[in-house]
């Protein structure tokens, strides 16, 4: 079952959600420690996996939106309300738009720095810098732009966790668990 | 026609004059000297991934060289370099380069060059073979000298080399920054 149904999720669609749930938040902790690191070497490593892996998010979120628009979304059960109905599709896409727009921010920070520091994801092949113009201004804004973007994508984050928490614990119903495998979606509705 | 030929005479004569200046000038050029900072440089260059690279530059160093007039394979080099004073003309990659991740100038303040040998490989050129130090790492180092001219009591080489960081604990940021840097020097010596 790679495919999402009217009622369930796909395999295809679960194992996008969850890596890059997990490269997302990592990459939000990795981001916190390695600009505050005594170690100016570990810092420009760690700095330097930030990147790669930032590179990785940003094709798989490709991926994802592209899957995502060829699919259907499985519907919300009956129960769930007319405010909620409303609040999930734009938190969603709010979550998209902060998974395209915090690595493409840091890309950015990385191409206007005047370092110039290259980028080479995972030590595999270089990337090019995005062509804007490099000025010591322009770093500044796009380190403040790619920190505020990373916040925000936290907190949207935090919310999607909790509204997904509510609907396990409190409205016990199949939401959360049908994006941890197809079969837990089961018997939550028409198939 | 005569005159063209006594001019080609005459240029030929010049150029075989020119052409061992190194030999003939040896023998004037014996002695001591020190590496005098108007003049002198040292700069260098490491290749970046996906083209371009870092330049920078040493400003504080000193140094002394001994030419042997009568064996040009006893001469001697010694140089000692303060890489507090290296330069990229950007602060935060000094920084860096001052930092524990490359020179680590809090703990050691000099890189010293050693020659062991020196070898003659033309008129005006040679290879100073020697012990390089940075960091508590000694490694032996190799670099070409060319003679650029002499006056006086000053003498003028420039000098290049080629030397791999991995050597000195310093090979941060390979394969992103190439581990080879390349120096281009030139000294000017007075002669004391
Ligand atoms: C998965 C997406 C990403 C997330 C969640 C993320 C998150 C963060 C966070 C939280 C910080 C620390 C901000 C601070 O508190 O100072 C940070 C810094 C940084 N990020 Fe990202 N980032 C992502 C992708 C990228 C990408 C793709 C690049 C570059 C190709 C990048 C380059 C950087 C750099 C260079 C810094 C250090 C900025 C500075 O000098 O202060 N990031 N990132």
């Amino acid at each position: 079952m790679l495919r999402n149904t009217k009622t369930r999720y796909g395999w295809a669609a679960i194992l996008l959600h969850w890596l890059i749930a997990l490269v997302f938040i990592g990459q939000f902790a990795l981001g916190l420690v390695m600009v505050r690191i005594a170690s100016q070497r570990t810092s420009f490593e760690l700095i330097q996996l930030h990147k790669s892996f930032g590179f990785l998010l940003l094709g798989l979120v490709l991926v994802r939106i592209g899957w995502r628009l060829g699919s259907k979304s499985p519907e919300l059960p009956e129960e769930v309300g007319e405010m909620e109905r409303r609040a999930a599709p734009a938190v969603h896409l709010l979550l998209y738009a902060a998974q395209v727009a915090v690595p493409l921010s840091g890309w950015a920070l990385v191409s206007v720095s005047v370092l110039e520091i290259p980028s080479m994801p995972f030590n595999l092949f270089v990337m090019p810098h995005l062509p804007l113009g490099v000025s010591e201004q322009a770093e500044n804004f796009w380190i403040v732009g790619h920190q505020w973007l990373a916040y925000a994508g936290m907190a949207l984050v935090a919310l999607h966790v909790l509204a997904a928490l509510r609907h396990h614990f409190w409205l016990r119903d199949k939401v959360l668990v049908r994006m941890i495998a197809p079969s837990l979606g089961r018997g939550g509705g028409q198939e | 026609m005569f005159v063209k030929r006594l001019g080609l005479a005459a240029f030929l004569a010049a150029t075989s004059v020119v052409g061992s200046a190194w030999a003939v000038a040896l023998s004037d050029a014996a002695g001591r000297y020190a590496i005098s900072k108007n003049g002198s440089s040292i700069r260098f260059v490491i290749g970046k991934a996906g083209g371009g690279g870092l330049n920078g530059a040493f400003g504080r160093f000193e140094g002394t060289i001994r030419i042997d007039g009568g064996d040009i394979g006893r001469s001697r080099v010694d140089l000692t370099i303060y890489p507090e004073s290296v330069g990229t003309g950007e602060g935060r990659i000094d920084a860096f380069l001052r930092s524990d991740a490359v020179f680590d100038v809090a703990n050691s303040r000099q890189i010293t060059f050693r020659s062991t040998s020196v070898q003659r490989t033309g008129d005006k050129s040679a290879v100073v073979t020697g012990q390089l130090t940075a960091r508590g790492n000694t490694s032996t180092e190799k670099f070409a000298v060319e003679l650029q001219g002499m006056n006086g009591g000053q003498i003028r080489f420039h000098v290049s080399g080629k030397v791999l960081r991995s050597r000195y604990q310093m090979d941060v940021g390979t394969p992103l920054y190439s581990n080879i840097v390349a120096f281009d020097m030139q000294f000017t010596g007075r002669r004391g």
